[in-house]
């Protein structure tokens, strides 16, 4: 191992769903002391913590937890990156210790979104009394629902749209098929917020948010949190051996923003931000798709789980429908995607999902994945998104010690 | 007649209704909000132009879940007019898959969205299909 690789030494995330009796921060704490306590160390080893909360505006999570879990007086990093805020939090501590400044990092990702409805898109000013110019657009009043939407369910239904005018195939039923598989997959996970199966026809038989989005195949707003130590290769190799066994290599840490494109600021672009970070990390950690045992990828909706068959490249380009229906994204296909459930059983807790879906990775390189464990995984992809927008690809390798 | 304005400040009323962007100058990226400057070149100089009121429908949603106050089921979609992207609302037909579909020429349309206190009314555009 070189000195400048970075391992995740222990991980953890919280069971996601309602948690009415712990707020924020009781989530955030239970997710971080777990974190600590499966890499057999403590807040005194941390070097940095870097944390996220979107519900939580202003307030600093990080300083927050510090407060609760233990003030060291390291330095720490409140980070929002949308729904990539997890990964952004983890990509922090990762550079971190890569630059030699900590051996050491913590990342934490929390919130508290049960009971919440649309996060975009919920509510909408009433119209003045007279009409007055303002915005960027200058508008009259209000313009959601008058010129398009900005409700995600809505949106992400025409990222997906766009993918079937361009390439053929995506319809209805096939988005209905994507998220069968992810409620199937999550019958076999205990910290999903979902874990019951659904059948094609009570999926697009539900109650219709965003067609082709119905509500099952919208990500699950719920409680939760996760938390993850990260380490320096050369401080790991002064660890005990269990540790050495159990670590997670980070192969790959990569987080990219969309470049400018025709379009991008009418319906944002995820594809070409999502491509650049998948090209880097597979370049950065030497690996290609066909190398992939399993992959986490962010299917806030149904509609975008096809489109990042595409832009991981673990199909062709234009290849993400043909991908799908030869089964090779179910758990026992080539190219297990999403067998934690996906966010649309798994459940979605913003700030959490960047680091959750790490956690899923890492279960199973561990070989600790019990009953849904893919057999003999070695090298498995996570990704998230956050729309303005960011992209976090982590590529997480088996430890070879 | 009562005074009629546009519901935006990019869409242009009259005999003959059409949305003008902001072109740069530089590099031809066109944007519809007030720029501080070029999201792909950075440069800050621009110049009005006309986009096309007619299009291919590129992509689109029927949104049935919105906010209070929001008519649903309405279609919002990403219209391709000639090489510029619009993002609006498919009017002047029913909000179903069997009446809205992918690549269908559409064309813009313009509607009363309603009267202030002062009895000016707004004027909003869509777009509606074309064949």
């Amino acid at each position: 191992m070189s000195s400048e690789d970075v391992y995740i030494l222990g991980i953890k995330m919280t069971k996601f769903g309602k948690h009415k009796e712990l707020d924020t921060l009781d989530l955030a704490c239970e997710a971080t002391f777990a974190a600590l306590a499966d890499g057999g160390v403590t807040m005194k080893d941390m070097g940095i913590i870097a944390a996220g909360n979107l519900m939580g505006g202003a307030a600093p999570i990080a300083q927050l937890i510090q407060k609760q879990a233990g003030q060291t007086g390291i330095p720490a990093y409140n980070v929002s990156n949308a729904c990539a805020t997890g990964a952004t939090a983890l990509r922090v501590a990762c550079m971190s210790v890569k630059a030699g400044e900590s051996d050491f990092g913590l990342a934490v990702g929390v919130e508290k979104l049960a009971g919440a409805g649309l996060l975009a898109g919920g509510s909408r000013k009433s119209d003045g009394d007279s009409w007055q110019r303002s915005g960027r657009y200058g508008a009259v009043a209000p313009v959601d629902g008058r010129i398009g939407t900005d409700t995600m369910p809505g949106v992400f239904a025409q990222i997906g749209m766009e993918y079937g005018n361009k390439y053929g195939g995506a319809n209805f039923e096939l988005f209905a098929q994507i998220s069968e598989k992810n409620h199937g997959h999550s019958t076999l996970n205990p910290l999903a917020a979902y874990s019951k199966k659904m059948s094609l026809e009570e999926i697009m038989g539900d109650l219709m948010i965003a067609y082709p989005n119905t509500r099952p195949m919208c990500s699950a707003n719920c409680d939760g949190a996760a938390a993850a130590v990260v380490v320096s290769a050369s401080k790991l190799a002064t660890l005990s051996l269990e540790q050495q066994r159990r670590a997670v290599k980070i192969s790959a840490s990569i987080l990219t923003s969309d470049p400018f494109e025709e379009a991008c600021q009418v319906l944002p672009n995820v594809n070409t931000l999502t491509r650049n970070a998948a090209t880097q990390a597979y370049e950065q950690a030497g690996v290609g798709p066909a190398d992939l045992d399993l992959v986490e990828l962010h299917d806030c909706f149904a509609t975008a789980e096809l489109v990042h068959y595409d832009n991981l490249m673990l199909c062709e380009e234009g290849g993400a429908v043909d991908f799908f229906k030869s089964g090779a994204p179910f758990r026992d296909g080539t190219t297990p995607v999403n067998v934690s459930g996906g966010l649309q059983s798994k459940g979605h807790p913003i700030a959490a999902t960047g680091i959750a879906n790490i956690w899923e990775v890492c279960h199973h390189l561990r070989g600790e994945a019990g009953p849904r464990q893919i057999e003999g995984a070695k090298v498995g992809l996570a990704h998230v998104i956050g729309l303005a927008s960011a992209c976090g690809v982590h590529i997480l390798e088996k430890s070879a010690a | 007649m009562a005074e009629q304005i546009p519901f935006v400040e990019y869409l242009t009323l009259g005999d003959d209704p059409h949305l003008v962007a902001h072109e740069c100058t530089g590099c031809g990226a066109r944007f519809f909000d007030r720029r501080n400057a070029c999201a792909s070149c950075s440069g800050t100089d621009f110049k009005p132009a006309r986009v096309a009121t007619q299009g291919v429908l590129r992509s689109f949603t029927i949104v049935a879940f919105a906010a209070p106050g929001i008519d649903v089921p309405f279609v919002s979609a990403i219209v391709d007019c000639e090489g510029t992207s619009v993002r609006a609302n498919i009017v002047n037909t029913p909000a179903d898959p069997e009446n809205v579909k992918l690549g269908m020429p559409v064309r813009l349309t313009t509607f009363p969205i309603g009267s202030d206190s002062e009895g000016v009314e707004a004027i909003n555009f869509g777009f509606e299909p074309a064949a």
